[in-house]
């Protein structure tokens, strides 16, 4: 039993979740989109990987598919940073947009005052 | 390999190089530019589903050349393109429809980055409509999240962008687990394509030592899905999020972005866990429930409401947890039921949220109940389209909503557990009496004009009237006639979808 790497990898992922979910700080709550994020990249990267094997570059010609790891998951990866990366500037992008408007970071707070506003520009 | 096979990826590509096309265009041509294009999509959207039917057998575009187990694909079959062709008659429906309220949402500058985004939301639902590669699904499924939340916050008003963040924070959530069910069940099977993973997971699946694996990935998949598309206990967020955007918005999120979600997991459970292995795992009897309470809950918060258009947002919430009552309910009939009511429901919903803000514009822009006395006699267009749309929600026969409900029944029917009859069809009965309390209450709201007190009491003017505008009138025909044909001649879509679900084995 070697799991620790996929282990790590899903507890990550379930610190991010919870902070997203219940961090009441937009920030924080962000910070936990990207450490859940993480933790799937950590996850399918640790699966692509073979131990004793060389990145996946050839290189003295050595053709055999036993030489080297498998290249997907490191490109699934890449993809999705690129995702996270947008969807984080998104949301960072509300985030200032709230502050502007009502003072504070806190959704709950946030909450409370825009119901006794009324709707105007 | 004829020409006809390039034209699915043409509506996903051209409709990202539209989007960024749209971004130096002028607003007005922008507009005019977004609407030939879109008139375009259709015709090859049609082109596309008369192709399937002529030839019988759907075909996948290998991009790249790139044999099976690599590469990326696209599938054309007779069910993707025929809902390819409805979302995108929907969506040059709305965007000619509520381009008036888009002038006084937005900047006139800024208008083309509207379509813009508009543009880039076509390209995400066509790329979910065709992709046959579950992780093009997730790239896509972020960039319709990115595009549906900017087309959210466009209206500056009180508080559309706490809505958007909120859609926006459980979208992420829903992402995130979509993603983590991507890449479970691509560690269990080792490929990405959809008909390489089904043969894997037959072989997996063969073992019962093996099906909690299978569970927990497509259980975790579903969850992620289930609370982008808004299923019970996820609804929360309907009300807000659809009631205080602008109206095109209103109208493309609500009816089109959740089903591509749902789309999409149907597209996963026929094509990559396969009906009988999902039989084994324990996922329909959960989306079964869900789905019936999210029907109650839904009707019951709706008749709670007290603005129009939180009542047809939550009314929404329901008819989500029709289409998963349907997908509970399993087998051919209850996958047909479900993707009818996905159509029907696109087609009912994007009326009534493209008429509401009308109704509320020649009552003061007030969507209160009490402020709208009287307001489909003032736009009667808009009131004829509003009842339209109504009766469709109750299930009036000769409307799609009825045919639909029939066809929930007859999936509830044939269902081998007698108790899951009889909730279904108790179900069935209750939300459309609930349906009928609450559609039928505004209809005579609108229909009754205003007593002398209350023409005293109103702090704005009763008299003001809207005339005929064709900008308006004829989306609506259109969505009108698409509506009573689906209720009229609902055997020929019944007979498309039962074609596609062939082809999609």
């Amino acid at each position: 039993m070697n799991n620790y790497v996929e282990a790590a990898a899903i507890i990550l992922f379930g610190i991010g979740f919870t902070m997203l979910l219940f961090q009441r700080n937009l920030v924080k709550k962000l910070m936990g989109m990207n450490i859940m994020d993480t933790g799937t990249f950590l996850f399918l990267a640790s699966m692509g990987y073979i131990s004793g094997r060389k990145a996946p570059i050839l290189k003295e010609g050595i053709a055999s598919v036993e030489a080297y790891i498998n290249p997907v998951p490191a490109g699934l990866v890449l993809t999705g940073i690129v995702v996270s990366v947008s969807v984080t500037a998104l949301t960072l992008s509300l985030t200032v947009r709230l502050y502007k408007r009502y003072h504070t970071l806190d959704i709950d707070d946030i909450y409370a005052i825009s119901k006794h506003e009324t709707e105007d520009r | 390999m004829g020409f006809i096979w390039n034209f699915p990826l043409f509506t996903i590509v051209c409709s990202l190089f539209s989007g960024a096309l749209c971004s130096i265009l002028s607003p007005r041509a922008a507009k005019r530019y977004t609407i030939l294009f879109e008139g375009v999509l259709i015709l090859l959207a049609a082109c596309v589903l008369g192709y399937t039917l002529g030839s019988g057998a759907s075909f996948t575009y290998v991009m790249g050349e790139f044999p099976a187990p690599w590469g990326n694909e696209i599938r054309a079959g007779v069910l993707e393109a025929l809902f390819a062709l409805v979302f995108l008659v929907i969506m040059l429906c709305s965007v000619f429809a509520g381009e008036r309220f888009l002038q006084k949402d937005l900047d006139e500058s800024k208008i083309n980055l509207y379509y813009s985004l508009v543009n880039l939301m076509t390209a995400a639902l066509m790329a979910l409509v065709w992709t046959n590669d579950i992780f093009t699904g997730y790239v896509f499924l972020e960039i319709l999240t990115l595009s549906s939340c900017g087309v959210l916050i466009v209206r500056e008003i009180g508080r559309t962008t706490l809505a958007a963040m909120r859609y926006m924070i459980l979208n992420l959530l829903g992402s995130g687990l979509y993603l983590l069910g991507v890449v479970l069940l691509y560690d269990t099977t080792g490929h990405l394509l959809m008909v390489p993973m089904r043969t894997a997971i037959a072989d997996i699946a063969a073992d019962p030592a093996n099906l909690p694996v299978l569970s927990i990935s497509v259980g975790i998949l579903t969850i992620g899905l289930a609370i982008k598309s808004g299923l019970f206990p996820f609804h929360f967020w309907m009300p807000d999020t659809y009631g205080k955007a602008s109206p095109i918005s209103a109208a493309l999120l609500s009816s089109l972005v959740s089903k591509a979600y749902i789309f999409l997991l149907l597209k996963i459970y026929y094509r990559v866990i396969g009906p009988e292995v999902l039989e084994k795992l324990p996922i329909g009897n959960i989306l079964l429930v869900l789905g019936m309470l999210g029907i109650i809950f839904g009707s019951v918060s709706a008749m709670l409401s007290d603005d129009i258009n939180r009542m047809v947002a939550f009314s929404s919430a329901a008819q989500i947890g029709y289409i998963y009552m349907g997908i509970g309910i399993g087998g051919l009939a209850g996958y047909t039921a479900a993707l009818f009511h996905m159509l029907a429901h696109a087609v009912t919903k994007s009326q009534l949220f493209l008429s509401t803000p009308r109704l509320a514009e020649v009552s003061g822009g007030n969507l209160g109940f009490r402020y709208l006395q009287g307001s489909g006699l003032r736009n009667r267009d808009a009131g004829k389209a509003f009842s339209v749309a109504a009766l469709s929600m109750i299930g009036i026969p000769i409307f799609a909503g009825f045919a639909s409900k029939v066809l929930f029944g007859i999936s509830a029917v044939m269902a081998d557990n007698t108790m899951e009859t009889v909730c279904v069809l108790l179900v069935l009965a209750v939300s459309s009496l609930l349906n009928v309390l609450y559609f039928i209450r505004t209809m005579v709201r609108i229909y009754i004009a205003p007593t002398k007190e209350q023409v005293k009491e109103g702090k704005y003017d009763y008299r003001v009237k809207e005339g005929h505008s064709p900008s308006f009138f004829i989306p609506m025909l259109v969505l009108s006639s698409i509506n009573v044909f689906m209720g009229l001649f609902s055997w020929i879509i019944v007979d498309l979808i039962r074609t596609g679900l062939g082809m999609f084995a």
